[in-house]
Order: structure tokens, then C-alpha cells, then sequence
């Protein structure tokens, strides 16, 4: 990402700029993992859909390694974000069903 | 690679980098920090990070106390340049019992005494401080205004990067596969890539699996592994002030800086073991307990679940202290589901233990031998 500004939004759901991943690279956090935990690049409500790749093209410039050989970071449900309500509800209609 | 060390700490963890920095901030020589991760990749990048003082035990509310009042300043001491996003909003204890309420009652008269400054609030004091609990059942509850949360991964971070700022080695994807005795009182820690560091002193801060690196010393520590599962929702306006943290329903629930809930519930069923996948049931069953009593959240939606190891004792406190045995082995472990809140005291209360000075607080009752005296703790407040 050679032409873009450090202000640049890398991930857009939890606003952070390719300066402060790269802030982080500097300071020896050279895997997704660990630039997700101190950034939340990635946390957001996409779960890393859009920023996952371009993060990694960033580790890898600053590394100077393949993307392929980056640990990557684990992917974890639920991929579509659920109402606490509705999972009360499906616990409750199961503890019906199962008492009758 | 064959190198030597005065400390080899085995785990890069809130404790383990804790005692790191506190080793080094008391001059101690060379100290090297094996992770074979990533720092704070074990349970301490998988917790709830909360902070309470209001325990029912004057050795853990000693503990706590001590920590919290350090985390108050914690990024001042380690020069840290970001945010530990420590937010005291206090604990909330919602009692729906007598008995709980008398537990409490007893609770906060041993707390008050020991500066703590915790109190039993009526069911509307309660229902003013966390306007969204639910009124049904509640008693009236424990709240203490100092206790919080901090992010545990910027804990970590401040800690390593101080640690390293004073000379620590800190290396990171090293795991530790053997410790050697050899003559004398020395030690050859063995990494996995087949590196040897030579050191007199060994700390196990490996967490979850303590016993492992335990049995490669050739001690059989008392512990076990057990699995406790999370989850985190999106971000939503500040509603929650404090940390809800109900007994009778095994669940804790808190809003973070950013806007998101993070909440937990535990399992009596879990089995023990390493596993730390996630599960369907878990998401129901938090969603069940927490919609009970703050029916506002039903609709919020949660984002991300996982699950982290608790390492347990038989009396859910932690060993600290060197191994008689096995001289130069210690052990900061067994934390039991409380170990980040701790860490502070425990950074320092290590460091004094391993350099012979005299410590702050006297924690000889938690050293290992209390199992074979049966010399057990009770502690009537944990989760
Ligand atoms: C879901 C959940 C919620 C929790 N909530 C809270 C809470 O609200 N408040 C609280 O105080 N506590 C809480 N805890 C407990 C807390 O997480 C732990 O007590 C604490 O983080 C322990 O820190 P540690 O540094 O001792 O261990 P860890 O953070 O587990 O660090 C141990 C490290 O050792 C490394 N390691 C292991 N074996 C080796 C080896 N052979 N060689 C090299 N490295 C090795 C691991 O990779 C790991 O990084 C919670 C735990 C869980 C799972």
C-alpha cells in the first residue's frame, strides 16, 4: 500500500490507520494475531473480512516475507452477529421441548 | 545456541512478564522470558481482565488490594505510552439469597477493616447504580467503587516492553521442551529448536500448563486445567458502569471503554483437560442467564465467543514460592480464574522471593507444601 497516507483506514469497523498498525510492526508485533489483540484491527463487526488481507500485505512489506508463511490468526464464531435475545429464546423453547 | 541466564521466567503472560519487570526494576542480572506463543496468547489474552478487591479472605483481599492500587498507576511506572483502559466502575454483587446477603454482610465487615472500601447497598441503591438489573428476586448487593477492568493485552504489553527497556530477554514463539538438572544448583532449560539456556533459577508462570513444565522439573504439581468460555458483543452507548457479578447465577458481565459487553458464565460439568474450543451450548446458556437479569440486552448482538484454561488448585489458591525440593524452582501458578487481577503483587512479591529480600506481604501460607500439611484455604468468594 505504497501509495496510501498513514491516516488511511485499514479497518473500517474499529477505525484504525495503517500508521498505527505500522506503529506496532515497528515495535516487533509482527503476526495478526497480536496486532488484532493490541489494536482491535479486525475485532470489529466483519470479524477481519475486509482488513484481513490488507493487514497481512502490510506484515509481509514490513517483513519482507510471504504472505503465506504468516501465521494466521483464528477465525471465530458467530460469523454473523446474533441477538442475546434470540439465543435466550432458542435455550428457553429447548427447555420446553425437552420437559414435555 | 547455548547461552546463560540468573533467571529463566518459563511463560510470557500477565505474570510472567511481571515478574520479569520486577526482577529487572530490582537489579536483578540477566532474566530471559521463554514464550512459545505469543506474549499474552495463554488465559491472560483470553480473560475477563477483572479487577475486584471484595474477596472473603484477608490474604486474597491483601492481594487484591495491593494490585489494584498499583494498576491505578501501573502505566505511569512502566512509562507505557498507550492506555491500560483501566475503567473502575467498581464490582456489583447482586445478592438474591440470606444467605448470600449474610456472606456478603461478613464479606464487607472484613474488607471495611482491612481499608477496603466495599458496602452492602439496599435493592434501590443497587437498581440506581445498574439502572437495567432486573428488580425480580434482588436482595440488595456488595459494591466496591475501586474495583474494574483493564485491557489484559496492553497489561502485558506496558509490562514486556518495560521489562525489555531494563535488559530482559524476551523471546517469543520458544517453548520450553526439558529442564536438566546439572551440578550444583544450576539448570539447563531445553527449547523445542534444541537452544539451552544454563540458569540457577527457574519460574514457572506457564499457567494453564504449569503441571507440564512442573513434570519437566520433576516435581507432580497439584493442579488441573479446566476450560471457561467467553464472549464479547458489539460495542453499544455506555450503559454499565460497573462489573455485575452474580454468584447465584455462576456469571459476570461487563462493559468495556469501547462499547462492547464481555461476559462469562461457568460450567460445573467441564470436564479437565486442555481443550479450549467453544460451544453452541455456552452461547445459550449466557444469553439465558444474562437476559434474566438485565433484560436490556437481549438486543445486543454478540460478535465473537472463545475460551481460555483455568488452572486450579484444590483450594482455588494459587502457589507461590520456590519448590523445597527442588531448590531455585519456582512457581507463580494455580490461579485459579483470578490470576490477572493478582499479578502485580505477584510481579513483585517473585521478585523479593527469588532475590532474598524481605517480602511485602507475608504469602508463606501459599506455597506448595500447604497440600501436604493440609493446610488448605477457604475462600467463600470465588466464581
Ligand atoms: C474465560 C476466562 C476469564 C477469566 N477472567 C478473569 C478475570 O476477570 N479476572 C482475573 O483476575 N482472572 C481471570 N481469569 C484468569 C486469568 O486469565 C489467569 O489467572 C491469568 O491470566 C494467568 O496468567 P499467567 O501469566 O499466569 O498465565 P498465562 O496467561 O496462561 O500465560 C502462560 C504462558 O505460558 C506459555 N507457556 C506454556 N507452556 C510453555 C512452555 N513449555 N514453554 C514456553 N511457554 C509456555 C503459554 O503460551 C502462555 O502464554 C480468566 C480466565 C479465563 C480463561
Amino acid at each position: 500500500m505504497a501509495d496510501k497516507g498513514p491516516d488511511t483506514i485499514i479497518c473500517r469497523c474499529e477505525d484504525i490507520t495503517l500508521d498505527e498498525v505500522r506503529g506496532l510492526i515497528a515495535r516487533g508485533y509482527k503476526t495478526p494475531d497480536e496486532i488484532k489483540r493490541l489494536s482491535r484491527c479486525g475485532m470489529g463487526q466483519c470479524q477481519g473480512r475486509t482488513c484481513r488481507l490488507l493487514l497481512l500485505q502490510e506484515i509481509a512489506a514490513a517483513t519482507g516475507g510471504q504472505i503465506e508463511d504468516i501465521p494466521m490468526s483464528t477465525f471465530r464464531p458467530p460469523t454473523k452477529p446474533i441477538k442475546l435475545g434470540l439465543l435466550a429464546k432458542a435455550r428457553k423453547e429447548r427447555e420446553r421441548g425437552e420437559g414435555e | 545456541m547455548k547461552s546463560t541466564a540468573d533467571v529463566v521466567i518459563i511463560g510470557g503472560g500477565v505474570n510472567g512478564t511481571a515478574v520479569a519487570y520486577n526482577l529487572a526494576a530490582r537489579g536483578c542480572g540477566k532474566v530471559v522470558v521463554l514464550e512459545k506463543n505469543t506474549l499474552a496468547s495463554g488465559s491472560t489474552g483470553r480473560c475477563g481482565a477483572g479487577v475486584r478487591m471484595q474477596w472473603g479472605m484477608e490474604m486474597n483481599c491483601r492481594l487484591a488490594k495491593g494490585s489494584i492500587e498499583r494498576f491505578e498507576t501501573l502505566g505511569e511506572e512502566l512509562g507505557f505510552d498507550g492506555d491500560l483502559e483501566f475503567k473502575q466502575g467498581g464490582y456489583l454483587m447482586p445478592a438474591y439469597t440470606e444467605r448470600q446477603w449474610r456472606q456478603f454482610k461478613q464479606n464487607v465487615a472484613l474488607q471495611n477493616r482491612l481499608d477496603i472500601p466495599s458496602r452492602l447497598v439496599t435493592r434501590e441503591e443497587t437498581l440506581a447504580i445498574v439502572p437495567h438489573l432486573s428488580p425480580e428476586g434482588l436482595l440488595g448487593a456488595a459494591f466496591c467503587p475501586k474495583d474494574g477492568h483493564l485491557n489484559p493485552f496492553k497489561t502485558v504489553q506496558a509490562y514486556a516492553e518495560a521489562a525489555a527497556r531494563l535488559g530482559v530477554t524476551i523471546r517469543k514463539f520458544a517453548a520450553v521442551t526439558a529442564i536438566i538438572p546439572m551440578t550444583g544448583l544450576n539448570k539447563r532449560v531445553v527449547l523445542s529448536n534444541g537452544d539451552e539456556v544454563e540458569t540457577p533459577i527457574v519460574v514457572n508462570t506457564a499457567g494453564p500448563y504449569s503441571q507440564v513444565v512442573g513434570r519437566m522439573a520433576g516435581v507432580e504439581l497439584p493442579v488441573h486445567s479446566e476450560r471457561h468460555q467467553i464472549l464479547v458483543t458489539e460495542p453499544v452507548g455506555s450503559l454499565q458502569g460497573p462489573m455485575v457479578m452474580s454468584f447465584a447465577h455462576g456469571l459476570y458481565c461487563q462493559q468495556t471503554p469501547h462499547g462492547s459487553f464481555i461476559m462469562g458464565v461457568g460450567d460445573p460439568h467441564e470436564p479437565r483437560g486442555f481443550d479450549i474450543g467453544h460451544s453452541w451450548s455456552f452461547l445459550e446458556d449466557v444469553a439465558a442467564k444474562v437476559t434474566e437479569i438485565m433484560p436490556i440486552l437481549r438486543e445486543v448482538r454478540v460478535v465473537r465467543q472463545w475460551s481460555g484454561l483455568y488452572n486450579m488448585t484444590p483450594d482455588a489458591q494459587p502457589i507461590l514460592g520456590e519448590v523445597s525440593e527442588v531448590p531455585g524452582f519456582f512457581q507463580a501458578i494455580g490461579f485459579s480464574g483470578h490470576g490477572f487481577m493478582l499479578a502485580p503483587m505477584t510481579g513483585i512479591l517473585l521478585a523479593e522471593l527469588i532475590l532474598g529480600l524481605k517480602t511485602s506481604l507475608d504469602v508463606s501460607m501459599l506455597t506448595l507444601d500447604r497440600f501436604v500439611r493440609g493446610e488448605l484455604i477457604r475462600e467463600p468468594s470465588v466464581v
